[in-house]
């Protein structure tokens, strides 16, 4: 039955954005840490999404998350001697996360995560009243 | 008078309704895919050519041979939509519009599911004669 297919799809979907969710949430709770060096300081984290086709049936296309990328914008350092975690100039190193475009990336997975379930919940109801024909 | 006659469009149309649902869950779901170009099936033409090519499985004369699948039909000929407002990073699924034909496709799937069933219906009050 072919519209099975489409709880693969979606919850390829789902799945895909629900990684995206946890970037966010990961990046969101990082956003005021600070560490003593550059390399140690904490980078924004962003899934990279691909398709993924069905060799046997070209038109069925999933989502997959290919890896993580981190962001490279410049880190901020501040001035804080008496944070323990200070180098030996007594600077501490920020996070490179930017909280607006965190939000945005939020609401934008978390739209996407629901015009999915409601793929799935309109192609369950078509299966059950097929189920139901002639009766 | 032949069943299967009797419900010849309307299985077809289902098969075919199934497919496209398939097509636009799967735009849906690359919504957010970098360089995903969302696709679409000419209906129209798809149901044409299923009905003219009569029997959607083959004739098997020999016990070799091998079935092609259930109206999955791999055949069906998909197009690439025309972006109205593509994203910076080539993808051209437009939600909304995806959203909108998936839920029609939806109410059709359900029209022809309620054509058969009717027919199904006064094909069982002819048999029982009741």
């Amino acid at each position: 039955m072919s519209l099975f297919s489409i709880f693969d799809i979606a919850g390829s979907a789902m799945s895909a954005q629900n990684i995206r969710l946890n970037t966010t949430a990961s990046n969101l709770a990082n956003s005021e840490t600070v560490s003593g060096s550059e390399q140690q300081a904490y980078r924004a984290r962003q899934p990279v999404f691909a398709t993924v086709l069905n060799q046997a049936n070209q038109a069925v296309a999933g989502v997959q998350v290919t890896g993580i990328t981190t962001n490279n914008a410049p880190i901020q350092r501040e001035y804080a001697p008496q944070n323990p975690l200070a180098d030996e100039q007594g600077y501490v190193y920020k996070s490179n996360v930017n909280p607006v475009e965190e939000m945005a990336n939020m609401i934008s997975a978390s739209r996407s995560y629901q015009s999915n379930i409601e793929v799935l919940n309109t192609s369950k109801e078509l299966m059950l009243q097929t189920l139901r024909m002639g009766q | 008078m032949n069943i299967d006659k009797a419900l010849a469009p309307h299985a077809s149309a289902l098969a075919l309704r199934a497919q496209r649902s398939r097509l636009l869950a799967a735009n849906l779901a690359n919504a957010d895919t970098p360089n995903y170009k969302a696709r679409d099936m000419d209906f129209k033409a798809a149901l044409g050519q299923t009905l003219k090519g009569g029997d959607i499985s083959l004739q098997t004369t020999h016990r070799g041979h091998m079935s092609p699948g259930s109206g999955d039909g791999a055949e069906i000929q998909t197009y690439y939509r025309s972006a109205q407002q593509p994203s910076m990073d080539g993808n051209t699924v437009d939600t909304q519009v995806e959203q909108a034909q998936f839920t029609r496709n939806a109410i059709e799937y359900q029209a022809s599911l309620r054509f058969m069933s009717g027919t199904i219906k006064g094909l069982l009050t002819a048999i029982r004669g009741e």
